[in-house]
């Protein structure tokens, strides 16, 4: 906790903050590390697999491959979800699920999924960006202050340099 | 009768003349699964929404514990309870259903021995004569409500806790065989300044000591009074903290064997719950499926049930507010054959 925070506090809730601090146990970073990245790499590896697959039977080129490889680990990441297996791999994975499309994919599936009840309307079209609307305005915001630095900085576009 | 600051006693000793527990799968395959009187192999109930999963789990407590009182639902004064959705919608429906005057409460996950103390004090004073105390929570309608969507894959730490599914329901009366309510602590608001929604045992730590050091206090007793004290829902985390506060305020906490309802109803080897169980349905289930059965049995002689709660909002957090908590406490005594 930042020493602002704490000015806040009196000295008795400091010194709870303190002991909860000591007896808490605390996220183990190395083995979520581990966790993350061997469930990463073992999505990427499929997703690599699909893409040869298309490459090699589907009659696409190594670009034209990536569209239809992320469909597939979309659906596969949706399945997985609605059976209920999504979270319990999640639990163990940590960010090696959730940093690649599929765990986008579950963001959306389990939003839709879980407001089912509230209708089709405000239920699941509603509540269906509940947690990836974060992720696609920070997204277009990133991508507009690139795209300007871009703009800015390549001088063969044009711009300052 | 008041006692002290925040105590009352109860002259008449209400007694608890029926209760039930119904809980969902995943608390029957606990190790408190024997003592439940439903458990439900379908987390929805067969419910189109968890919330009227929830609803149902309560109103199935409800109408064992009536039965089992031996009475039928028109003679039941009064019926006050809580849970966990906004509005508190569970309870009201359940209300509903059942068709007795009703006084919804809110305690979080306190709510269980707030609605007791409540009822035993209707009963104690002559305000009725049959009164029925319920409290449940649903795993899924609370992740879904303060949390995630239930099926979104999100790594939870070691502090967290599991929500338990499950509801406890207890008719009091002013005469009748069964467990005797002696006397209730109701808790202040403490607030610690933890901000930590994934670690509220922490946070719920010192309103349980808080209010069973008044507890003690108003009733010019010391633990080894009770053969047993257990906390609602404080797991693992919140319980090592109450300990260590209890022996920082010079509580002889050691005179009496002391434990935690969330750390009772799963098993942390098979079940993976983090640092154990929460909810209101927790203490509840635990307090009327298990602890009064252990009670009538003659294990022990008298019990004091701290039901811990957490009295924030999906909303309060987001705004960077900090999580108050309350804990209330009542004693039961063995009632006699």
């Amino acid at each position: 906790m930042s020493s602002s925070k704490k000015k806040k506090l009196t000295p008795v809730q400091q010194e709870y903050n303190e002991l909860v601090k000591k007896v808490e146990p605390k996220r183990p970073l190395l083995v979520n590390c581990w966790h993350a990245f061997v469930a990463g790499g073992t999505i990427c590896l499929i997703g690599q697999g699909v893409q040869k697959g298309f490459i090699m039977w589907g009659g696409f080129d190594q670009k034209a491959a990536g569209n239809p490889t992320v469909a597939v680990m979309i659906i596969l990441s949706t399945i997985l979800t609605t059976i209920g297996v999504y979270d319990k791999i999640a639990q163990w994975a940590g960010a090696g699920t959730a940093v690649p499309v599929t765990g986008f994919a579950n963001t959306m599936s389990s939003s839709a999924l879980e407001h089912k009840s509230e209708g089709m309307v405000l239920g699941v079209g509603g509540k269906m960006f509940e947690l990836a609307g974060p992720v696609i305005v920070f997204g277009t915001v990133a991508a507009f202050i690139i795209g300007i630095l871009h703009w800015l900085f390549n001088p063969s576009i044009g711009g300052l340099m | 009768m008041l006692q002290g600051y925040q105590s009352w006693i109860y002259e008449n000793q209400p007694t608890i003349i029926g209760t039930a527990a119904v809980v969902g799968p995943f608390e029957g395959q606990g190790p408190l699964g024997d003592d439940f009187d439903i458990i439900h192999g379908d987390l929805m109930l067969g419910q189109d929404s968890w919330e009227k999963a929830e609803k149902t789990l309560l109103e199935e407590s409800n109408k064992l514990a009536i039965e089992n009182a031996g009475l039928t639902k028109e003679q039941i004064n009064f019926y006050i309870g809580g849970d966990l959705m906004n509005q508190i919608i569970s309870s009201s429906f359940a209300g509903r259903t059942l068709a007795v005057p009703y006084i919804g409460i809110f305690g979080a996950c306190s709510s269980s021995m707030k609605s007791l103390a409540l009822a035993s004090l209707l009963i104690d004073s002559g305000s009725a004569k049959y009164a029925l105390a319920s409290a449940c929570s649903h795993n899924a309608s609370v992740e879904k409500q303060f949390r995630y969507p239930t099926e979104y894959g999100s790594q939870k730490p070691p502090t967290a806790q599991f929500t338990v599914t499950g509801s406890g329901s207890a008719v009091l009366a002013n005469e009748g065989q069964g467990p005797k309510v002696i006397s209730a602590t109701i808790g202040r608001v403490i607030d610690m300044g933890l901000k930590d929604p994934y670690n509220m045992g922490a946070a719920m730590a010192p309103a349980a000591v808080d209010t069973i050091q008044a507890h003690f206090r108003d009733l010019q007793i010391d633990p080894g009074y009770y053969d047993l004290i257990v906390t609602g829902d404080l797991a693992k985390v919140g319980y090592k903290l109450a300990s260590e506060l209890f022996n920082k305020h010079n509580v002889p906490i050691k005179e009496t064997q002391y434990y935690d309802c969330g750390m009772m109803i799963y098993d942390y080897e098979k079940q993976n719950v983090q640092s154990g169980a929460s909810g209101c349905g927790c203490s509840a289930v635990v307090t009327y499926g298990h602890l009064l059965k252990r009670l009538q049995k003659g294990e022990f002689n008298r019990i004091l049930v701290v039901a811990t709660g957490a009295l924030l909002s999906p909303i309060s957090y987001q705004q960077g507010e900090s999580i108050p908590c309350i804990a209330h406490a009542v004693a039961i005594k063995r009632g006699e054959e």
